[in-house]
């Protein structure tokens, strides 16, 4: 295809900085009826990333979908990134995906060889999860949107939920930060090629190795970071888990050129939701502002958040070193306290 | 003073206009920017800041707001002296001298430290090291720091833990220096996780600070 595509005209919002803003969701899932069955492990209370669904003593089924607008131009990249996003929750569920289904909406008149070429992205991305693509659902619309509903399954055991940290855990973050400004930089035609390709790397590499890596270890808690941001994600895991989280800023690896951008007021719209949303609980103690943007950046397709005991820390850093997967393994900040409410606080060293 | 109607444009449209106002203008002037979000607010007033502009925010209506951008005689200077990626610190280091640098472009640094070595000059190798040593802590006794500092090669050395001179680096990292060392130099010697001080960083990188730099220490 030789002709010009720029995707993301289509999308006001780019990827998850596209998602309804927190305050907004909590707000109106709280008036939701509660639905209650003995097998259900993970519901939604608890804002995990995906319901999971005990079938036996040895089985249990996650079912997830995640779709959204376009962040990159490039229709097979779009493809590739959405249905990482969408297969990560799985991941961050400690399971292993096994079914997915497009979910497409698509413009008519827009040239089908495009709407091919994000479908092909995003079987590319099921197959090398080791999962199969069965069909989906497509509608026309005037803003194209792409993403997969996924089934996947765990062991009941061994399933991570996004709470359950403890004072000493060490926090590892998967994947650099700060896709969120580095898509408004590229919509702004600001960034710089080498930041424009560290992002799409990062948002189209699957966190199944870092998953695979990690498994033998101690999980206390896992989430994958995306439209909520760290910020966002850790508020979530305070909360549930009654805990302190404490965010060493200086230690966080970021994307070349975010801070830049961060600073020139390349901020997506989301970025400052999950402030708010986050407000009550955050402590941003005397670090630089842009920090604190760059902590709320809604990720696209982020990496997993790991809470893992200092004793194992170590280890883990050194097995996710040595697993190469591609993208910038950091340790993001500890659990500073649990047991005696939530918090989040920033540190600048 | 130059209008800026950003009323209805989608982040990051609006930053975009005021990045081009403020080119437009160059130099001392007032740029004033009608927008209808908080989050434009925001952001043009960050955009605004990074080139060492001032900026006051208005609301006008409901979805109306003005961010009106002052750009000061010294801080059309500092624009060029501050550049959008040093640390705000930086912003404090003496403005006379600041108006003095030749600088028109917003993202150029001055002055960039550049070593690719662990010892200063050639000729005997401990005498090198002990030179190194001392330029290292001769940097950090400079009346205008360094925007930046790379590391690369034997360079690296100096930014590990063990590294004699990691006081004086942590010293000016404190002072606002940005300090880069060179990631592949890392893996080649095994230092990857002995890093103590500043960021990793890779080539790309490395020439886009030297090309934005206008002057270029090397020891």
């Amino acid at each position: 295809m030789e002709k010009e595509i720029h995707l993301t005209q289509f999308a006001k919002h780019g990827g998850c900085a596209a998602k309804i803003g927190p305050d907004t969701l909590s707000k109106v899932l709280g008036r939701l009826p509660k639905f209650s069955d003995p097998n259900l492990l993970v519901g939604f209370e608890t804002s995990d990333d995906a319901a999971v669904y005990k079938i036996n003593d040895d089985v249990a089924v996650i079912q997830t979908l995640d779709f959204f607008t376009p962040v990159v131009d490039d229709p097979y990249t779009f493809g590739q990134v959405a249905a990482t996003n969408a297969l990560s929750d799985v991941y961050a569920m400690g399971g292993e995906p096994k079914i997915a289904l497009n979910i497409v909406c698509f413009p008519e008149n827009l040239d089908p060889d495009i709407l091919g070429e994000i479908l092909r992205g995003g079987a590319d991305k099921v197959r090398e999860a080791g999962a199969v693509l069965v069909g989906g659902h497509s509608i026309q619309d005037d803003v194209p949107k792409y993403g997969l509903s996924v089934m996947g399954m765990v062991h009941p055991d061994k399933i991570y939920k996004n709470f359950g940290c403890r004072k000493g855990d060490v926090l590892i973050l998967t994947k650099q930060l700060g896709s969120g400004i580095i898509n408004t930089a590229v919509k702004a035609q600001m960034a710089s090629a080498e930041s424009e390709r560290e992002a799409i790397r990062v948002m189209t590499t699957l966190n199944k190795k870092a998953k695979e890596t990690v498994q033998n270890f101690t999980i206390h808690a896992c989430t994958d970071v995306t439209g909520f941001g760290l910020l966002g994600h850790c508020s979530e895991m305070a909360s549930a888990s009654d805990a302190v989280i404490e965010l060493h800023v200086k230690d966080i690896a970021w994307m070349h050129g975010a801070k830049e951008y961060a600073q020139m007021g390349l901020i997506p719209g989301g970025a400052y939701r999950n402030q708010r949303h986050a407000a009550a609980l955050l402590d941003t103690g005397d670090v630089e502002e842009v920090y604190v943007d760059l902590v709320s950046d809604p990720q696209t397709s982020g990496g997993l958040l790991l809470a893992v005991p200092e004793s194992e820390a170590g280890e883990v850093l050194r097995a996710l070193e040595r697993a190469d997967l591609g993208t910038e393994v950091s340790v993001v900040g500890r659990v500073a306290e649990s047991g005696a409410g939530a918090g989040i606080r920033l540190v600048q060293k | 003073m130059i209008t800026v109607n950003a009323m209805g444009d989608a982040c990051p449209i609006p930053v975009v206009k005021t990045k081009k106002a403020l080119g437009e203008l160059n130099g001392p002037g007032q740029i004033e920017v009608l927008v209808d979000n908080e989050t434009a607010v925001k952001n043009v007033t960050k955009m605004a800041k990074s080139t060492g502009a001032q900026a006051e925010q208005e609301q006008l209506g409901e979805r109306q707001y003005r961010v009106l951008i002052t750009v000061g005689e010294g801080a059309a200077a500092q624009a060029g002296q501050n550049g959008s990626g040093s640390a705000p610190a930086n912003g404090a280091v003496q403005p006379d001298s600041a108006a003095q640098t030749p600088v028109a472009c917003p993202t150029c640094v001055s002055t960039v430290v550049a070593v690719g070595s662990d010892r200063m000059g050639e000729g005997s190798e401990e005498l090198g090291h002990i030179l190194m040593k001392s330029f290292i802590f001769a940097v950090t006794q400079l009346d205008q720091l360094p925007d930046k500092m790379i590391f690369y090669n034997g360079g690296a050395k100096l930014t590990v833990e063990g590294s004699e001179c990691l006081e004086d680096l942590k010293n000016l990292e404190e002072q606002g220096v940005e300090i880069m060392t060179c990631g592949t130099c890392l893996d080649y010697y095994g230092l990857k996780e002995k890093v103590a001080v500043g960021q990793v960083t890779n080539m790309y990188s490395i020439v886009e600070t030297l090309q934005s730099a206008v002057n270029v220490i090397r020891p």
